[in-house]
C-alpha cells in the first residue's frame, strides 16, 4: 500500500496500542484477499446479485434542459440495495471479516445509511451486529434506526459530546478496543487509521470505474466534471479515483456549509479546518486554537463530521480536486428540485452535490458533460425536510 | 526543579502514580490537589489535559474532560498552574501530562515541548500515538528532555520487545482491553507481559487501567514497578467537587498502605 498509509503528509495510524495488532492483521488479510481469485469472485457475485450493480448512469434530460448548460448525468448509487453507495464497502469488509474468522461486526453511522448497510450484510452473512449512532442522529433519522433493528442489529444511541457522527466514531473505537478477538470494525468512510482509508476507497472505486465505462459507451468520451458530496468522503473518492490520472476531468467535492462556511454552524472542513490528528489520521479538522474538535453542524447527518478523509486532504493540497461548500438552504432546494424535475428523491447528503451542479451547469457550454453521483436516496430525509419547511409530519 | 527525573518515582519502592484531570472541577482545586496528592504519598502525578474526544477514556474521565472544558480549562492554564506549583516548591515529584495527539499538534510540537520544559513537566503520555507514530513528537520531545511514555497493551504480544527497547521514562502497562475505568477484575497475565519487557529493557513498568482498590494496586505492584490510579480518583473529585482534597488524600494513603511493604523493604 502507498507509503504506509500516507497520502502525502496525511493519513497514518494514530490509535491506541491496544488496536495496533488488529489494524496490522486487517492490513495483512486485505493485502492477501484483494488479489485472491476466490474472494474477488464472491465479492463480484454479491455486488451484482445482491447489491444490484452496476448502478445506472442516467442522463438527466429535463434538468439539463432547464439549467441550459452542460449535459448532466446522474450516477444512481441510490438504486443500490439499501439505497446508498455504503453497501459497496460493507459487502467488501464483511466478506473480509468472515475470511478473518470474525463473528461480530460493529459500525458507526451518521445518517444511518452505513448502519443500515452493515446491519443488512451482517444479516445476510450471519454476523452479530452492533451499531453506534449519535442520539441526535437517532432522532433525525428515526426511520433508519428502526430499519437497523428490523435487520437484527443492536443500535446504541450515543449521548456523549455533540451526540452526532463524531461521537458515534468515538464510541465504536472504544467498543473495538474492548472487544477485538471476535469483532471487526466496519468503518464507513475513507477515514480513520490506515488501512481503512485505502480499503474503503478500493471497495468504493467501482463507482468511478463504472462511470467511465458507461460514459464512454454513451458519449464516446470522458466527462468534463465529476462531482460528489463529501463528509468523510467515501462516495466522492469512489467517484474520483479512476479519474485521478485523467487530467482533463475536473474533480469536485461538495462539503456541508450548514448555515454558512463563515458561521459557527458549519461542517465545511476544507473551508474552515486546520491540520490535525484525530480519529486515527492526520488530516484537516474543524477545531479551536487548542485543538479541541469543534461541534460542527449540517442539516445532513451524513455530512455532519468535523474532519475529512486523508486522501481528500491530499487531493485538495496538490490541487487535483476542488472542494466547495454548500449551505443547508441550497441543499434543500436541490433536494426539492430533483424530486420535482426528474422524479428522483435524492438523499440530503447527495443534494449538496446536486446543488453545486445546479450552479455550475449553466456556466458551462452545452457540449460539456457533468457527472453527479447521487450517493443515496432521500426517503429517510422526507420527514426532516418537511420539518425544515415548517410542516410537522411523522416518520 | 530541572533536577527532577521520572525515574525518581521508582527509587523508593513501588511507585504510586496518581492521575487527575486538569481543571476538574476547576483550576483552583487542581492547584491545591497536586501538592496534596504528593503529601499523601503519590510518587508521580499524571495531569490530564482535557480533550473534547478522549477515545481511550471510559465514562468517568470522559465526564471529567467535559466538566473541565466547560469551565474553560485550556492547555495554557495548565502550563501556568504547573509552573506555579514547581516554582513555589509545593510539588517535587515527577509530573507527566496525559493528553491526545491533537492538542499537542495544534499547540505546535516545538512550542508544547518547550513549555513542558519551562514549566517542569517531565513527560507526556499520548494514548493515540502508538510505536509506529512516535516519530511525530520525538524530535521536539528529545530537544527539550521530555520523555514520551510508551504504552503496552494485553494485545501487544510480540510488539512488547520493540516498544520496551525504545521506551524512556517509564513504561505504561495497560492492564485490560477497553477504555479507562474501574474494573472489579483484571484478568490479564501482567506477569508475563512484564517478563517480556524485561527481555528488552530494565525500564520501570507501571500498570494502569481499572485499578481502584488497594488490593488491586498491591496485586499489580507485586508483579511490576508501580500502580497507576486514575478513574477512582476522578470519581472522588466528581463526588466531592471543590471539597475533594481530604478524600483524595485519604484514598491515596489507603493505596499506599498496601504498597508500604515495598517502601519499608528499601
Amino acid at each position: 500500500m502507498e507509503n504506509n498509509g500516507r497520502f502525502g503528509e496525511f493519513g497514518g495510524q494514530y490509535i491506541p496500542e491496544t488496536l495496533m495488532n488488529a489494524v496490522q492483521e486487517l492490513e495483512e488479510a486485505y493485502n492477501h484477499y484483494k488479489d485472491d481469485p476466490e474472494f474477488i469472485k464472491e465479492l463480484d457475485d454479491l455486488l451484482k446479485n445482491y447489491a444490484g450493480r452496476p448502478s445506472l448512469l442516467y442522463e438527466a434530460k429535463k434538468m439539463t434542459k432547464d439549467l441550459g448548460g452542460a449535459k448532466i448525468y446522474l450516477k444512481r448509487e441510490d438504486l443500490n440495495h439499501t439505497g446508498a453507495h455504503k453497501i459497496n464497502n460493507v459487502i467488501g469488509q464483511c466478506l473480509l471479516a468472515k475470511k478473518m474468522g470474525k463473528t461480530r461486526v460493529i459500525a458507526e453511522t451518521g445518517a444511518g445509511q452505513h448502519g443500515v448497510a452493515t446491519a443488512t450484510v451482517a444479516a445476510l452473512m450471519g454476523l452479530e451486529c452492533e451499531i453506534f449512532m449519535g442520539k441526535l442522529d437517532t432522532e433525525r433519522q428515526a426511520l433508519n434506526v428502526y430499519r437497523m433493528k428490523l435487520l437484527g442489529a443492536k443500535v446504541n444511541a450515543i449521548e456523549t459530546g455533540t451526540k452526532t457522527l463524531k461521537d458515534a466514531v468515538n464510541a465504536a473505537m472504544r467498543e473495538w478496543t474492548s472487544r477485538i478477538e471476535d469483532t471487526h470494525y466496519v468503518l464507513g468512510s475513507v477515514m480513520g487509521p490506515h488501512p481503512f482509508p485505502t480499503i474503503v476507497r478500493d471497495f468504493q472505486k467501482i463507482i468511478g470505474e463504472e462511470i467511465k465505462e458507461q460514459i464512454l459507451e454513451k458519449e464516446g468520451r470522458l466527462p468534463d466534471v465529476v462531482m460528489a458530496c463529501v463528509g468523510g468522503g467515501s462516495n466522492a473518492i469512489g467517484t474520483f479515483y479512476d479519474f485521478i490520472g485523467d487530467e482533463s476531468v475536473q474533480l469536485i467535492g461538495c462539503e456541508a456549509a450548514g448555515e454558512g462556511a463563515d458561521t459557527p454552524r458549519t461542517a465545511a472542513t476544507l473551508a474552515t479546518g486546520k491540520m490535525g490528528i484525530f480519529h486515527g489520521m492526520k488530516s484537516l479538522f474543524c477545531q479551536d486554537e487548542y485543538g479541541q474538535i469543534a461541534p460542527v453542524y449540517s442539516i445532513s447527518a451524513g455530512l455532519d463530521y468535523p474532519g475529512i478523509g486523508p486522501e481528500h486532504a491530499w487531493l485538495n493540497e496538490i490541487g487535483r480536486a476542488q472542494y466547495v461548500a454548500i449551505t443547508d438552504d441550497e441543499a434543500v432546494e436541490a433536494f426539492e428540485y430533483l424530486s420535482r424535475e426528474e422524479g428522483i428523491i435524492p438523499a440530503i447528503e447527495s443534494s449538496h452535490a446536486l446543488a453545486y451542479a445546479m450552479k455550475l451547469a449553466p456556466t458551462m457550454d452545452k457540449d460539456k458533460i457533468i457527472v453527479v453521483t447521487v450517493s443515496g436516496r432521500g426517503d429517510k430525509d422526507v420527514a426532516a425536510i418537511a420539518r425544515y419547511r415548517g410542516e410537522q409530519i411523522y416518520d | 526543579m530541572t533536577n527532577i527525573k521520572i525515574k525518581d518515582a521508582f527509587n523508593h519502592g513501588k511507585a504510586m502514580i496518581a492521575f487527575v484531570t486538569g481543571g476538574d472541577p476547576d483550576l483552583e482545586t487542581t492547584e491545591k490537589l497536586l501538592p496534596a496528592m504528593e503529601e499523601a504519598g503519590a510518587d508521580l502525578i499524571e495531569i490530564g489535559i482535557p480533550f473534547s474526544d478522549p477515545i481511550a477514556e471510559g465514562p468517568v474521565i470522559q465526564d471529567a474532560n467535559e466538566r473541565a472544558l466547560a469551565k474553560g480549562c485550556t492547555t495554557d492554564h495548565l502550563f501556568d498552574l504547573v509552573k506555579r506549583v514547581r516554582e513555589n516548591g509545593s510539588v517535587t515529584v515527577p509530573i507527566v501530562y496525559l493528553t491526545y495527539a491533537n492538542p499537542i499538534y495544534t499547540y505546535g510540537k516545538d512550542r508544547f515541548m518547550k513549555k513542558c520544559q519551562e514549566c517542569g513537566i517531565n513527560g507526556v503520555i499520548v494514548p493515540d500515538i502508538p510505536f509506529e507514530e512516535k516519530g511525530e513528537f520525538l524530535e521536539e520531545a528529545n530537544k527539550y528532555g521530555i520523555d514520551i511514555i510508551s504504552m503496552i497493551a494485553p494485545t501487544s504480544e510480540d510488539r512488547i520487545l520493540k516498544i520496551a527497547k525504545e521506551a524512556t521514562g517509564f513504561l505504561y502497562v495497560v492492564s485490560s482491553l477497553g477504555v479507562t475505568g474501574v474494573r472489579s477484575n483484571i484478568n490479564t497475565n501482567i506477569e508475563k507481559m512484564i517478563e517480556n519487557v524485561r527481555k528488552a529493557s530494565d525500564i520501570p513498568a507501571a500498570v494502569g487501567f481499572g485499578i481502584s482498590t488497594p488490593e488491586q494496586a498491591k496485586a499489580m505492584a507485586d508483579v511490576s514497578d508501580g500502580a497507576i490510579v486514575g478513574s477512582a480518583i476522578v470519581k472522588i473529585v466528581a463526588q466531592y467537587g471543590r471539597d475533594c482534597i481530604p478524600y483524595v488524600q485519604q484514598y491515596i494513603r489507603e493505596i499506599n498502605s498496601e504498597l508500604k511493604v515495598y517502601k519499608e523493604a528499601i
